[in-house]
């Protein structure tokens, strides 16, 4: 699993790349964590367009970030979801403590043929 | 009723088999001719069932994970796994939404992911000796979605 942490302004966006289960999700949240503290961003994007698989650790990693992040007073998006991501964070209702969007639709086809 | 085709496997319950086990069942149904939803199904629901056992069956040591799958006529899938682990004292409150055992980052949602992504999740536990979780799931394929 790779992550990568991009700024704009007080913006942080954090690209994400890999298998998102039980053993890399610990690496994700430490680096999320780590640079979130010490940037302390108004409004936080996590892009998952590189995400091909993803098991509720995803839903796990989403909501430990949220905790953090609404104690520095910073706003939480998730982008560029698969179906398939899209459907594991709307069935934990994620939808209601982060802005959600799906991939284009050719594009998501795309990444989880990857698999 | 008789499998047309069955597997097994046997893991040690490191995390770094959560991708293996997932995959290896997953291509293993793959003679059913899924679709891509349902492959992605089967994949998180093995990855959830399996993730239990690492970190609730055997918490502090590393197990056995037995799994076995079945393939049955009409596309019916038969996920079973086993772990010799600590066992589920209150079956009913672990497959609960939101319950954990643990804190951190654990949603406690690795029932309901899986309830939603098969047709039918059965827990057997005893605590002390350990407990299998039975996934079935009716692989439709992608035969029946081209259909109009």
């Amino acid at each position: 699993m790779h992550t990568h942490i991009e700024t704009d302004g007080q913006v942080m966006t954090v690209y994400l790349e890999g298998e998102l289960d039980h053993h890399n999700a610990p690496a994700v949240r430490e680096k999320i964590d780590e640079f979130a503290v010490g940037f302390h961003p108004t409004h936080t994007i996590l892009d998952f367009g590189g995400v091909t698989f993803m098991d509720s650790s995803g839903i796990g990693l989403v909501m430990g970030r949220y905790k953090l992040l609404v104690q520095l007073s910073c706003t939480l998006e998730i982008r560029n979801l698969s179906t398939h991501a899209y459907k594991v964070m709307r069935l934990a209702g994620l939808d209601k403590i982060a802005a959600l969007s799906r991939a284009e639709k050719k594009e998501a086809q795309n990444h989880e043929t990857q698999q | 009723m008789k499998p047309s085709n069955e597997m097994r496997l046997q893991l040690e319950s490191r995390s770094v088999n959560e991708g293996y086990a997932r995959v290896a069942v997953a291509a293993f149904a793959a003679a059913l001719d899924p679709t891509l939803e349902e492959v992605n199904d089967i994949k998180t629901a093995v990855s959830e069932a399996v993730t239990n056992c690492i970190v609730h069956a055997y918490p502090n040591e590393v197990g056995k994970i037995y799994i076995r799958v079945r393939l049955f006529e009409q596309g019916t899938m038969e996920i079973q796994i086993h772990d010799r682990g600590c066992g589920i004292a209150d079956i009913r409150k672990a497959r609960e939404p939101l319950f954990t055992t643990l804190g951190g980052d654990r949603a406690g949602l690795g029932f309901s992911v899986m309830e939603s992504f098969c047709d039918k999740v059965r827990v057997r536990s005893t605590v002390g000796k350990g407990t299998t979780v039975t996934l079935v799931k009716s692989i439709r394929g992608r035969d029946a979605t081209l259909e109009p």
